[in-house]
């Protein structure tokens, strides 16, 4: 009797089995760095001079080429602003259409859900820069194929969430308006939207700071913005004025984010 | 006429009655009905309080008459039309007659507490207006003159989620009655106030109503409450109608067979 009381409170975490379970999943990934490392090809030679490359890189890039930021940079800092605010603002129209059939309390009918998740998904799937590369293939390279790229990267994101908000809205002011005899567009306008409004512009601001950010670099394939300057300075080893243009990216993207903290205070 | 029974008033040329309920049931899940075959006929005037315990269908019942709900079978005549069978735009329009009144009042928080009130005026006013917050003159007057007969009248430009819950079920019995409705509906509007509140609220509700000249239905869990301001009591007990008639002569035998036992009376 004594026996089996004292194995009956011995204590284990795990079963035999879940013990069995975390020591193979452990192996595999053992196993999975390994291969990944042999596979990446590390060479130790590289490896070893690496902080000497680092030194001898940043002696290239100081002092940066001030001169050249009113030649080629100022312009492209600006484009890239545009880009980025009016690639936002085309992603909030097509998004808000599409987040509300996404979302289920608004939309019900499955089928038109997963059509608007379906179109969420493939938005966010694809990166910003592949989006570029698509579109500077349709309209040929500049700011255009910028603003689509972010844009279409950007629906996504914001439809996904602002479908998130909109169906964790109250369904007690929705079921008054309802009962009031209100048309189907007045309930969206007067019973979601006021509920939704500071999820959604909080989105929009996000998702803005996030853009100005992914506009800076859309230039490497050719889609505008500043990031033209930042390759051609790359291509042809100017290495101060990649520093330059660097820094403006930087003082930039501080910009955007105080900004976008100081409106958010506001409107929450 | 086929269905002579179905509203014989309407027959003899008079004013169809109000509201005819007509063998309604609903079921949530089937086999498990939560209102069997219930009949009941509103008159134009006279405030109606629904009894009954929890669950046992009053606010389905409520619910199903302007069909937040949709009833499974049966006949809701409202003025002598058929709600259940109406379309989309026909349910729509008898909606703005039937004004509602809720538990949790149902504000939009965000909004103002006129613009709540005019939020009762959606269902006149084209959507694009309504956007554009641009409701007709004698709307917005109807508002203020409404919202100081509630005593919300310095109120107006207050956010609704900044009101005390007496102030806020005022604000939703102004919007109810900024529908100019022909009958009033009440879901336990009282439940989540104390009682001085929920007398005040009750008062109200009689004046609006008299002042409209229209019929009021109220469910209720509190039995002293509505009886004190019932015109005419429905008991109600499994899905099913088990008294209807004056408050006064509510006994205790009836109130047991509402409720079930004995020993909380």
């Amino acid at each position: 009797m004594s026996s089996t009381a004292s194995v009956q409170r011995r204590f284990q975490r795990f079963t035999p089995r879940q013990r069995f379970v975390r020591w193979v999943v452990l192996m595999l990934s053992v196993a999975a760095i390994t291969v990944s490392i042999r596979h990446v090809e590390v060479i130790p030679e590289f490896l070893y001079d690496a902080p000497e490359q680092l030194v001898d890189l940043l002696n290239r890039l100081w002092p940066p080429d001030l001169e050249y930021y009113p030649i080629a940079v100022h312009e492209a800092l600006l484009e890239t602003l545009h880009i980025a605010t009016l690639g936002t603002v085309l992603a909030l129209f097509l998004a808000v259409p599409v987040g509300l059939l996404a979302a289920r309390n608004v939309t019900r009918s499955t089928t038109l859900n997963w059509l608007a998740k379906l179109i969420l998904v493939s938005s966010r799937s694809v990166n910003s820069l592949v989006w570029a590369l698509l579109f500077v293939a349709v309209f040929g390279p500049g700011a255009m194929a910028g603003t689509l790229a972010i844009a279409f990267r950007s629906i996504g994101f914001v439809g996904k969430l602002f479908a998130e908000a909109v169906e964790e809205t109250q369904v007690g002011p929705i079921e008054a308006l309802r009962a009031t005899g209100a048309p189907r567009f007045s309930v969206l306008v007067k019973g979601y939207w006021p509920q939704v409004k500071p999820a959604f512009w909080s989105i929009a601001l996000f998702r803005w700071d996030i853009n100005v950010r992914e506009s800076a670099v859309l230039g490497l394939v050719g889609a505008g913005g500043i990031g033209v300057a930042l390759d051609a300075s790359l291509n042809l080893f100017y290495w101060d004025r990649v520093a330059t243009v660097l820094l403006s990216i930087f003082a930039v993207v501080i910009l955007a984010e105080l900004a976008v903290t100081q409106i958010r205070q506001r409107i929450i | 006429m086929t269905l002579p029974e179905a509203d014989p008033q309407a027959a003899r040329g008079d004013p169809p009655r109000p509201l005819a309920i007509r063998g309604l049931c609903k079921s949530y899940t089937r086999g498990k009905p939560v209102l069997t075959e219930i009949d009941l006929d509103i008159e134009s005037r006279g405030f109606t309080v629904i009894i009954g315990p929890s669950g046992t269908g009053k606010s389905t019942l409520i619910r199903c008459i302007n069909r937040l709900v949709e009833p499974t079978s049966g006949q809701v005549l409202f003025e002598g039309r058929d709600v259940v069978r109406m379309g989309r735009t026909e349910l729509r329009h008898t909606r703005r007659r039937i004004g509602m009144v809720f538990q949790e009042y149902n504000l939009v928080e965000r909004l103002s507490v006129i613009e709540n009130l005019l939020c009762g005026r959606l269902g006149y006013v084209s959507p694009w207006r309504a956007w554009l917050r641009r409701f007709p003159q004698s709307d917005v007057e109807h508002a203020f003159t409404l919202l100081e007969a509630v005593g919300l009248g310095d109120l107006a430009y207050q956010r609704a989620d900044s009101l005390s819950g007496g102030q806020r079920q005022r604000v939703g019995i102004a919007r109810a009655v900024m529908q100019s409705p022909r009958l009033l509906l009440a879901d336990e509007p009282t439940s989540s106030l104390d009682p001085k509140t929920s007398v005040e609220i009750m008062e109200l509700m009689v004046n609006m109503a008299g002042e409209l000249e229209i019929p009021v239905i109220v469910n209720i869990h509190d039995v002293a409450l509505g009886r004190r301001f019932a015109d005419r009591v429905i008991g109600m007990s499994e899905g099913r109608i088990v008294y209807d008639g004056p408050p006064g002569d509510l006994t205790d035998a009836h109130l047991n067979s509402i409720y079930g036992g004995g020993g909380w009376l």
